[in-house]
């Protein structure tokens, strides 16, 4: 449930669900995310559900902070069991030429290539949220000997496809940008899709996601 | 074959197709985008006889030169901006503010904005171009939007599909203020601040980064001092936030932002400043000043009607 609504400027609702970061907490903020989305209420500009938080963006010139603070605090959220949620499987190579940070994470974490993956593959993540850059999306947990802090200098350009790891959380860079996660393979999937008006993501919040190893011919020949 | 169209000779810095941007995308990590000056943007279609939601041309600093084809036109440009009309070998200074009725063969040459960064070029009719949810505005980073979500270049075309009718010559006499006060709200993460970081933000003047553009406006000046943790947990962001890394220099999130950040937020610029404090040029000194919930919701009121009875008197 929300623990607090503060307004976040003059034209945002800040809902906190609590301090602690883990899906439970996830879940009832993706409960809202979603009832507010069905209930198509007037002046609301963007919805943006993160681990713990959930910020409602409005139009000023046609509500105000107090009105729809009113209108959540007594909106009716959907059950757990009614999140239509899916389960995608994304294939990763993992290739030397895609896996830039394996050895640094090698020395890190110290624990072998073969472990790394094999701990990798083998986990079920699940979607905290999407966003930062269109599409990417932020997966967890990894257990606590796969954490990594993220890179001392970022990259300049991370390549699209990038599948990168930092402190509990997985992603995927939707598109070539910056950043500085722990990259150790590329998946051939296009996993933003901008010349789809409807659901461009692959992922949602909410959804479970699994990796699966693919060789670097497959990867090659996945879009043929 | 499209007979009216404007031909780019020079495309500028930054030029771009905007209109009110576009809705509900903040969770899948699409932002706003849409015109930065939102005033100038309304004032420059009712100029030309549009909808106030039609797209317009935005530049920053150095903007187009456009060579015109096709039957008669209105045209008008909107905020600071230093710009010739030139028909045959006659040179007519631009107003701003002020429709022209442009023929075949004119040029149109945007020279700068003075001491501002954005203006708007109307064009009066409809733009042959392409919609993306809702919203032909152009996302250079995400490539979303017209034109392929690119940033207009030399030598392309602007094809006009049809030509408004009301050819009324209009003016709007309106002079853009500046600003040095920018008002704040107090951000989620203010206490993470120690009371001189605080102070400083209050106190200080900050000067405006040559690195801000369509995303962010960096500021430089005397660090704020973080006392709990220079990272939070990644959560949404609005435009307006101000955002603190660890190297103590804010950030302010303009309409391109990223939808999500973990800086922790020190403040957020109310709505009624933000058509001012966009058009705050790198080296510009600013001040920021606390208001309270209620007052930055009666300055957006008046700041509303304000631009409301501008678009009146048109």
């Amino acid at each position: 449930m929300i623990k607090n609504i503060l307004n976040l400027g003059d034209a945002a609702l800040y809902c906190d669900f609590g301090k602690d970061v883990n899906k439970e907490t996830n879940i009832q903020v993706i409960r809202y995310f979603k009832s507010i989305q069905n209930e198509d209420i007037e002046g609301i500009n963007n919805l943006t559900p993160s681990y713990n938080k959930l910020i409602i963006s409005f139009d000023l010139k046609k509500t105000n902070f107090q009105d729809l603070k009113n209108v959540i605090e007594n909106l009716t959220v959907t059950n757990i069991n009614d999140l239509k949620n899916k389960k995608v499987e994304i294939p990763v190579c993992t290739h030397d030429k895609f896996s830039l940070d394996i050895k640094r994470l090698e020395k890190i974490l110290s624990i072998s290539r073969d472990n790394i993956y094999k701990n990798f593959f083998n986990k079920e993540f699940f979607c905290y949220m999407t966003g930062f850059i269109a599409g990417m999306p932020f997966l967890g947990d990894l257990g606590n000997n796969m954490r990594a802090k993220r890179l001392e200098t970022p990259r300049v350009k991370v390549p699209k496809g990038s599948v990168g790891l930092t402190e509990q959380f997985a992603n995927i860079y939707t598109y070539e940008s910056p950043g500085g996660w722990n990259i150790i393979g590329n998946t051939p999937l296009n996993i933003f899709d901008n010349a789809k008006e409807k659901d461009p993501n692959l992922i949602n919040p909410g959804d479970t996601i699994t990796f699966k190893e693919i060789t670097e011919d497959q990867y090659r020949n996945y879009n043929d | 074959m499209t007979k009216n169209y404007f031909e780019i000779i020079r495309a500028g810095i930054n030029t771009t197709f905007q209109d009110q941007g576009r809705k509900n995308l903040y969770h899948i990590g699409i932002p706003f985008s849409g015109a930065m000056d939102n005033r100038n943007y309304l004032l420059v279609n009712k100029l030309v006889g549009n909808k106030l939601d039609h797209p317009v041309i935005e530049f920053a600093y150095q903007g187009p030169l456009l060579k015109y084809h096709g039957d008669k036109i209105n045209i008008a440009i909107s905020g600071d901006v230093n710009f010739k009309i030139k028909r045959n070998k006659i040179i007519i200074d631009g107003n701003c503010y002020q429709t022209f009725n442009i023929q075949n063969g004119d040029e149109i040459d945007i020279i700068s904005t003075n001491k501002s960064v954005y203006g708007y070029l109307g064009i009066g009719g409809e733009i042959d171009l392409k919609y993306q949810w809702s919203s032909c505005s152009i996302n250079t980073k995400a490539n979303i939007g017209a034109n392929g979500g690119k940033k207009f270049e030399d030598n392309q075309k602007i094809n006009i599909s049809k030509i408004n009718n009301n050819i009324n010559n209009n003016k709007l006499d309106y002079i853009n203020t500046k600003i040095e006060n920018i008002r704040i709200i107090k951000g989620t993460n203010f206490d993470y601040f120690s009371e001189k970081g605080k102070k400083i933000f209050f106190e200080k003047e900050f000067t405006v980064s040559k690195l801000s553009d369509r995303m962010g406006m960096r500021l430089e000046g005397p660090k704020i001092e973080n006392i709990v943790d220079t990272n939070i947990k990644s959560e949404g962001l609005i435009k307006g936030v101000i955002q603190v890394p660890a190297d103590g220099n804010p950030i302010i999130m303009l309409s391109d932002h990223g939808t999500i950040g973990g800086y922790p937020k020190i403040g957020v610029v109310i709505s009624a400043d933000y058509d001012k404090l966009v058009q705050l040029t790198p080296g510009s000194k600013i001040k920021f000043k606390e208001v309270e919930l209620s007052s930055a919701e009666s300055l957006f009121k008046l700041y509303e009607l304000e631009t409301q009875n501008l678009i009146s008197r048109i």
